[in-house]
């Protein structure tokens, strides 16, 4: 179990229980948090799952892998500290975690 | 051009479903034409995952969207259903003999007895970049895609995006307008390799410019675009010039007009019954990741079933009082024969 929050654009915070081996983006479908569209249902073949990793989380979660880099090209508003959210996968490691999800996917 | 077709079935989605479907509705001697927004068939799996490994389909361990999607359309082959590609039902309403009467964005009109609603998640519609007051410009300055070439003659273009799209219209527009501007979020483009090299040959020769960054904003007055505020990837904040943008950020999908259709939803999916998966309307049927009912599965191999018994129920309306005889393709000459294998 990790507790990983989900910061919306208005700054309501929602806290969930992330399962082991679950993804990021199935935690916040699976808790109805707003703006987590996931499109493809975890396929990364859609971006619509775009987060901001928090800054004291930076570097933690390891690199973007490379199909990911190439879906966030149809994401909006990338930044560094984008990923998407069904490519992190949950473990006692990211127990904490906090993610700013944006204004709209799209 | 306006189109008219009076045929027995309507399947609104070409994705594996929906070409399910036509099998399905062949055996019992139901011909259909299909619609679908996009320019092939597959849906989703021709989208956005054709090259991603599905792994629960029955009998195929892995399969390719782009695979599973051929595989399908083979198997519906012997049916000869027509397709009518890029065209989105806008209407479906109910005439007074019975029939449905649907018709297309690009004015086709179709008069039939049993509509299966295919649809998915919705319609592919481009995704629209969150820009602040890009509402304002849309359609007089800024186009989402291209549908003639010549509107954009002596233009000067933004195009954004990284992807196929942005590279193809890239290279393909550069000839006949003003002045050209890609701008892509990095210097790597997922693009096919070919159009990247025709683009940086492009920006060598000087009849191009390539910027790395995002825009943040749009400069202009009453629906036209005099420039784009782009954030580079340093950093630094510089305005492009430019009268037309086409933002190529991929598609995304929207319930779209499904949602006008005076059919019962439950949060924005169609409620059938898991009899005959029919829709509030009789004769109106929907089967895949578009309806809802209780403990629904947005899986595949769902759609597979309940296109197998709305084919039953489409059977007993469009020939009522006839006997409907259940059989196996297996061991019926006569299902065997409208397959071509007998």
């Amino acid at each position: 179990m990790a507790k990983i929050t989900f910061i919306q654009h208005n700054g309501t915070e929602i806290e969930t229980n992330g399962i082991a081996g679950m993804t990021v983006m199935e935690t916040a479908v699976k808790n109805q948090v707003p703006g987590i569209d996931a499109d493809c249902g975890g396929a990364c073949a859609c971006a619509t799952c775009h987060v901001y990793v928090e800054p004291e989380w930076a570097g933690k979660l390891g690199a973007r892998n490379p199909m990911e880099e190439d879906m966030l090209d149809f994401a909006f508003d990338v930044r560094d500290s984008s990923r998407l959210s069904c490519q992190i996968k949950v473990s006692d490691a990211i127990d904490g975690l906090r993610v700013r999800v944006p204004e709209k996917q799209f | 051009m306006s189109e008219f077709f009076e045929i027995d079935a309507v399947i609104v989605g070409a994705g594996p479903c929906g070409l399910f479907t036509i099998f399905e509705l062949g055996l019992l001697d139901i011909k259909c034409h299909v619609i679908d927004i996009l320019d092939r068939a597959g849906g989703q799996c021709a989208e956005l995952y054709p090259e991603k490994p599905i792994y629960d389909i029955p009998a195929l361990p892995l399969v390719t969207g782009a695979d599973l999607t051929n595989r399908l359309l083979e198997q519906a082959k012997p049916f000869h259903a027509t397709f009518h590609y890029n065209q989105m039902v806008t209407e479906l309403r109910k005439c007074a003999d019975g029939r449905f009467e649907l018709k297309t964005d690009g004015e086709i009109t179709f008069l039939c007895k049993v509509v299966v609603i295919a649809a998915g998640g919705g319609s592919f519609q481009p995704k629209k970049p969150p820009i602040p007051g890009i509402d304002a410009y849309e359609n007089t300055s800024v186009f989402y895609s291209v549908k003639k070439m010549e509107t954009l003659r002596d233009k000067d273009v933004l195009i954004v995006g990284g992807g196929d799209s942005a590279l193809d219209w890239t290279n393909n527009l550069q000839p006949i307008v003003r002045s050209m501007t890609l701008l892509h979020r990095r210097d790597d483009f997922r693009a096919a390799p070919d159009s990247v090299k025709k683009m940086r040959e492009l920006v060598e020769a000087g009849k191009m410019q390539l910027k790395i960054g995002q825009v943040t904003g749009l400069k202009g007055d009453k629906g036209i675009l005099s420039a784009a505020t782009i954030k580079t990837a340093d950093g630094s904040v510089e305005d492009v010039a430019c009268n037309t943008m086409l933002p190529f950020f991929g598609l995304t999908m929207k319930l779209g007009p499904v949602a006008n259709w005076g059919l019962n939803l439950h949060e924005n999916l169609i409620k059938v019954d898991t009899e005959k998966f029919e829709t509030s309307e009789s004769g109106i049927f929907a089967v895949g990741d578009i309806n809802w009912y209780p403990g629904k599965l947005k899986l595949i191999l769902s759609g597979f079933h309940e296109a197998a018994l709305m084919a039953q129920q489409a059977f007993r309306l469009i020939n009522p009082g006839e006997r409907l005889l259940f059989q196996y393709t297996t061991s019926s000459t006569s299902l065997q024969k409208k397959l071509g294998v007998n």
